[in-house]
């Protein structure tokens, strides 16, 4: 579903990403961790079209990036750290602005169905700006599942939210990941992704250096594996570098 | 016919979308609004004008009312993209670029507009000076068009930066030049009372900035929201 190859971002004289490879197949569900500026970010605003890759190629359902963007962000849902919500419309208004810039069919239902699974059919009517940071990221997630996409990106979804809010947008996070759907989230909480995910990806010195199922893990062994590799990338790396 | 239906519909979620916000905050076109109703008064009290001088530079002061007071919208309308992301948000619906583009300059008209609407008859009251004429309304409606459509494209660049607030207008005074003089000039004739054959080459002027600068923003906006 997600193919890339020997991607490759600068900014300016900044190399972030150096020839990196990933590829997913339809379903899985990829935690992308790695740490503070190790390029998480960059990597998805790629696979988002909302960033153009200095090299390389990236490949989302079978169309290429940058090149066939429109229809690669037809069958993507993108949640970011930033809510991506109107503050000063309602739940519905900014589903329904969303749902009109995807040409959604039917989008009145639709709408109801999306609140509904993310749990916000009560508040509908309620502006955003009154919501909680909780409410907010569920109802971001509504927005990218509106048009019902194939691929699911979430750039750290659970990034300021308290303990139960964080549970209730694990719940909606597993009803989504469903039937069929591929689904890459970056994160910096090791247990929270391994409660999520089925693969493990670690990303740092600009390519991903390690990955694993989480099937061939151990109930805490994520930590242990995530340690071991920036250790072993970390080392060669600062002996290779001129004193 | 395929491709137009999608980006008509998504340029016209955009319209809706800012004005429903707008409606509902209301913050935007009050802080224009307030603001172009003091410049009137800091002007006539600065110039002291008297009837008749006051006609002769009506035209300026309406259209240093409107840049600045369109600038006011311009910074604000971007803003409320960025901050919360959701420029984004619009970059990764699956249509045509320049439909937001044309959304976003469609909805920053219709705001410039709405306080010309206010404007001019607060003006005509306070000077005694009666500004609802056809042809300085279809300058207005030209004039304002030239400037919001430069205006959405650089305000979509200058809020990027760090100093956005700051940087638009720096960036757009200097190029709306031409627009702000031809519609200085096209309205000053216009109230002055003369002759159609002096007034039309200053609306031809306007008309040919606003394809040209319509035209320019609709084909870079695309690589200024790119990155
Ligand atoms: N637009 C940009 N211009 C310049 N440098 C950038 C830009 N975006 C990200 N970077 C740099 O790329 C690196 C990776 O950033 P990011 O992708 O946000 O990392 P992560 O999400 O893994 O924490 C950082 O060093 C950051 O400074
Ligand atoms: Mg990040």
């Amino acid at each position: 579903m997600i193919e890339v190859r020997s991607l490759v971002k600068r900014f300016g004289p900044k190399t972030v990403l150096r020839g990196l490879d990933f590829t997913v197949e339809q379903g899985e569900f990829v935690a992308l961790l790695g740490p503070n500026g190790a390029g998480k970010t960059t990597f998805l605003r790629i696979l988002s079209s909302l960033s153009r890759q200095s090299l390389g190629e990236v490949k989302i359902a079978g169309y290429h990036l940058p090149h066939q963007s429109a229809a690669v962000r037809r069958r993507l849902g993108v949640v970011s750290h930033l809510p991506l919500l109107y503050g000063d419309l309602s739940a519905e208004e900014n589903l329904q602005f969303y749902g009109r810039m995807y040409g959604v069919p039917v989008l009145h239902d639709r709408i109801g169905t999306v609140l509904e699974l993310v749990g916000l059919a009560a508040r509908r009517r309620d502006l955003v700006r009154t919501f909680s940071r909780g409410m907010q990221q569920r109802l971001a997630i509504g927005r990218a599942i509106l048009h019902d996409p194939d691929v699911l990106l979430l750039d750290e979804p659970h990034t300021g939210l308290d303990q139960d809010a964080c549970e209730m947008l694990d719940d909606v996070l597993r009803q989504v990941a469903v039937r069929g759907r591929t689904v890459v989230m970056t994160s910096h909480d090791l247990a929270r992704a391994q409660d999520l995910a089925s693969r493990f990806d670690i990303l740092t010195r600009g390519r991903i250096q390690a990955s694993v199922r989480g099937a061939d893990l151990a109930s805490d062994g994520l930590l242990a594996f995530y340690r071991q590799t920036l250790e072993s990338t970390a080392q060669p790396a600062r002996e290779a570098r001129p004193a | 016919m395929n491709q137009v239906t999608p980006f008509l519909r998504a340029l016209g979620a955009v319209v809706w979308k800012d004005l429903a916000a707008e409606w509902r905050s209301r913050e935007m076109l009050s802080a224009m609004l307030v603001f172009a109703l003091l410049v009137i008064l800091i002007f006539n009290f600065a110039l002291e004008l008297d009837p008749v001088g006051r006609a002769n530079i009506t035209a300026g002061i309406l259209w240093v009312t409107f840049t600045f007071a369109g600038t006011l919208g311009l910074n604000r309308s971007m803003a409320v993209e960025k901050d919360r992301g959701c420029l984004d948000g619009l970059l990764l619906a699956p249509v045509d670029r320049t439909a937001i583009y044309f959304g976003k300059a469609l909805g920053n008209w219709i705001f410039m507009l709405s306080v010309a609407v206010i404007v001019l008859p607060v003006y005509s009251i306070l000077y005694n000076i009666n500004l609802f004429q056809p042809g300085l309304l279809l300058v207005i409606l030209l004039g304002s068009e030239g400037y919001v459509a430069v205006g959405t494209l650089l305000s979509t660049m200058s809020v990027q930066t760090r100093t956005r607030d700051i940087l638009l207008p720096i960036l757009l005074f200097p190029i709306v030049i031409p627009v702000v003089v031809a519609a200085v000039k096209a309205s000053g004739n216009y109230l002055a009372g003369l002759e159609m054959a002096e007034i039309q080459p200053w609306l031809n002027l306007l008309i040919v900035y606003d394809v040209v600068f319509t035209a320019v923003s609709f084909m870079v906006f695309d690589a200024v929201v790119e990155e």
